[in-house]
């Protein structure tokens, strides 16, 4: 009989970090971290908050880690690259109450514009890392590493991915602890005024922890040897011990529970006890190159370095026979993401494509305007990029044959990230962007987090709402206006008029999220007669518009919300208000 | 008991997240190890999902691959062709005869498929119109719920074990519809040819 809660690897570091005390979390969301702080925030006597990004986030958690408690900071493995300047001075400074970070990464790329491996970041920042490969390990290491982090004076990165994050397993839960001898600010400038002078004693000091934790590593249980046919020995960690342990069950297997640094004798008596040494990881050769450089010998196993691992592509690098298969149905037709039906992105995009503008993209769900039937976005590269790459496309337009008008269309939640910044250059340098808010009052993509623009907060109180017009009022931008997207004409001149401008310009998109609408419009019904099969309702790829076999458009009413957009496209009047959805209609 | 894998494929919005939250339930109550995995963010706006549930004495990986899958349950019926080579030669796939149009194919820049229902009906798949049943007892947001009903019957877990977790885990208004919805389901299978 097995027991426990059944909880996600996320859930699972909430709860560890509760378990040890921990008081105050901080992170910004992204998939695959997102329901950490959301879990966390429901346990009891704790406070949370969404930072505007993730720099911000490690920044107060340091803050509360110098006041003397113990804080969780929690983002997706492209966050660590914003947080990456904090982190790596944190190092030298060390802790006061423990600092652990959860950096979810997201191998085979699901919602994610890279598949960076953040365990590269823990030997090059010089801080701890665990790493672990379920949720069972997610809550017991979480425990330990803030123990770990106290102890040597250093922030630790619990390492998750996709798998370990978004699965679900048996945990057994325990209760909060008050952590021994903390709450106390001390002043310490040797510590924490990172100037030339100080930091190089932390460097040094810093080395001195590192040696203590490779120590610490020789002997703690958070690694561990499983001693079976010895005549194959497997280095492995997270999620990658799971598969190797299905694939290969007969196997000896050293699992690194930490990450950084490694036990380099253990790792190289585990070598001289089995016959051959392989290194089975997910994403970069990290462990397999750490290994190499020890002057262990590690026998070649082709292992795919890009997407996911699983059980049955170690069975094959091993070469295990394949499982028989039914045969693969080949040619279907994808089933890419879309916008909902009645999102308001789809109003601006569609504007966007009747000027045929170039659009500088960026990330959240208006990401999905690239896609056809909208197929209107250019370019998207991390949080924020849309602005400046506007205006360095507005540069680059004396010397190219670029005719088309530019347009940066960014989030709200992702303009508060680091889409200011790049709003204060254009201002700054007389750039004449156009800068298109998709204000739809929600962090969406991640699942509906409150964010600066909406001024809705963690804790579940109400803030202020920054306001986007007195920002750019104050940054000197004098043509700011705010449009509603689900307004198709209105849109359209919005963006004729501003691109033609010769200067900087905003326009702010102002619809909420259609998932946030709790009194839906009456939904919108086909009058068969009138329909001329023309196909432009359908080419503003709504889910709830499909062609029937004549070739004319049908509305799911039990999905329409009541937007209109496919009314104002129509131009035979044959979308037309219609009752209240049936039940059972549409289907 | 050897690991058995179950595999829900649908579009996102169908319910098969919650369905796969139920059923991973289930096998924990019943007193098995088990494990979910399931994808969110991107993925989930109107794109094809799976959720994958794996239980028995000790599970390991999360995941399934091809070849793998004891049970498919798909919710609609060009996942079910997406999802085929994943079930075992010997496994057992349920479909719901519902289709929902791909974009490319209402862009028409692809074809909807054709012939699915005959390879599936070949690969001897059970079919089953979960939406139909669903609206008998005029709820058809419990469709997710007739499905996990037929999937049942060729699970070995109590039928209280099911009844406790899905009264549970839906809204509490909703609890007695989908009590039907779930019987509705068994009976539909029971019914019809669900056993191997």
């Amino acid at each position: 009989m097995v027991s426990g809660t059944l909880l996600s690897g996320n859930e699972a570091v909430a709860r560890g970090a509760w378990e040890a005390g921990v008081k105050v979390g901080v992170g910004y969301p992204g998939t695959p971290s997102t329901e950490t702080l959301e879990s966390f925030v429901k346990l009891p006597d704790v406070y949370a908050e969404w930072a505007p990004n993730e720099k911000v986030a490690l920044e107060v958690a340091a803050g509360a880690s110098l006041g003397g408690v113990r804080v969780l900071v929690t983002m997706k493995h492209v966050g660590l690259n914003v947080a990456a300047d904090p982190l790596f001075t944190l190092a030298y400074t060390g802790v006061g109450g423990g600092l652990v970070i959860l950096v979810a990464d997201d191998p085979g790329m699901h919602s994610s514009q890279n598949e960076q491996d953040s365990r590269n970041y823990a030997r090059f920042a010089k801080v701890a890392l665990v790493e672990p490969s379920d949720s069972g390990e997610a809550l017991e290491f979480t425990k330990q590493a803030f123990e770990l982090s106290e102890r040597f004076d250093i922030p630790v990165i619990v390492r998750s991915t996709t798998r370990v994050s978004h699965s679900k397993g048996l945990v057994e839960t325990g209760d909060t602890i008050t952590p021994a001898a903390l709450g106390e600010y001390v002043s310490d400038p040797s510590k924490w005024v990172m100037m030339p002078a100080m930091a190089r004693r932390r460097r040094v000091d810093l080395d001195d922890r590192l040696s203590a934790l490779v120590d610490f590593a020789e002997t703690t249980s958070l690694n561990r040897v499983e001693m079976r046919d010895s005549s194959i020995g497997i280095v492995t960690s997270g999620v990658s011990y799971q598969y190797v342990r299905e694939a290969m069950p007969e196997a000896s297997v050293f699992k690194l529970g930490m990450g950084f640094p490694l036990p380099v004798k253990r790792l190289t008596e585990f070598a001289s006890s089995v016959g051959r040494l392989v290194v089975v990881e997910e994403a970069d050769p990290y462990l397999e190159s750490s290994l190499r450089s020890m002057g262990l010998e590690v026998s070649e196993l082709y292992i795919p370095r890009t997407g996911e691992l699983s059980s049955a592509a170690i069975g094959a690098a091993f070469g295990l026979s394949a499982p028989q298969l039914r045969e693969a149905i080949d040619d279907l037709p994808p089933r890419p993401p879309l916008m909902c039906p009645g999102c308001p992105h789809r109003g601006a995009y569609h504007a966007l494509r009747k000027i045929n503008a170039i659009v500088t993209g960026d990330i959240g769900c208006y990401t999905l305007g690239a896609l056809p039937p909208m197929s209107s976005m250019d370019s998207c590269v991390c949080m924020g990029a849309s602005i400046g790459m506007a205006h360095g496309l507005e540069i680059a337009r004396s010397d190219s044959n670029m005719k088309r008008p530019v347009v940066a269309v960014i989030g709200d939640s992702t303009f508060a990230h680091s889409g200011m910044a790049g709003l204060v250059d254009i201002a700054y340098n007389g750039g004449a962007s156009t800068v298109a808010i998709l204000d739809n009052r929600i962090t969406a993509m991640t699942g509906h987090q409150g964010n600066p623009l909406n001024g809705q907060t963690l804790m579940g109180t109400k803030s202020r709402e920054l306001n986007i017009e007195a920002l750019c009022s104050a940054l000197g931008i004098d043509r700011v206006r705010t449009v509603d997207p689900h307004d198709l004409a209105a849109s359209v001149q919005a963006l004729r008029e501003e691109t033609a401008h010769d200067g900087l310009s905003v326009i702010v998109f102002k619809a909420p999220c259609a998932l946030l609408l709790k009194e839906k419009e009456l939904p919108f019904s086909v009058n068969d007669e009138m329909c001329n099969a023309c196909g432009l309702c359908i080419g503003l790829g709504c889910p709830a518009i499909s062609k029937t076999s004549t070739g004319k458009a049908e509305i799911d009413v039990t999905i329409c919300v009541g937007c209109s957009q496919c009314v104002q496209v129509c131009r035979y009047d044959a979308i037309e208000a219609t009752g209240p959805a049936c039940d059972i209609g549409g289907v | 008991m050897s690991t058995v894998t179950v595999m829900l494929a649908g579009v996102g919005g169908q319910g098969t997240i919650l369905a796969a939250d139920v059923l991973a339930k289930v096998a924990a109550a019943s007193g098995f190890d088990v494990k979910l995995s399931e994808v969110h963010g991107m993925a989930q706006r109107g794109g094809s999902v799976t959720s994958v549930v794996r239980f028995g004495d000790e599970v390991h990986s999360p995941i399934a691959h091809p070849g793998s899958v004891d049970h498919l349950v798909a919710f609609e019926i060009t996942e079910a062709g997406r999802q085929l080579h994943f079930v075992k030669p010997d496994g057992r796939l349920m479909v719901n005869a519902r289709f929902i149009q791909p974009m490319p194919v209402l862009l028409g820049t692809m074809p909807a498929p054709t012939g699915l229902e005959a390879i599936l009906d070949d690969e001897r798949a059970i079919f089953l119109d979960a939406e139909e049943l669903a609206c008998e007892i005029g709820s058809i947001k419990s469709a997710n719920i007739v499905l996990l009903g037929a999937l049942s019957t060729g699970l070995e877990f109590e039928v209280e074990a099911w009844r406790d977790v899905i009264a549970a885990r839906v809204p509490a208004k909703t609890v007695e519809d989908n009590m039907r919805a779930f019987e509705l389901g068994r009976q539909a299978c029971e019914k019809g040819e669900c056993a191997l």
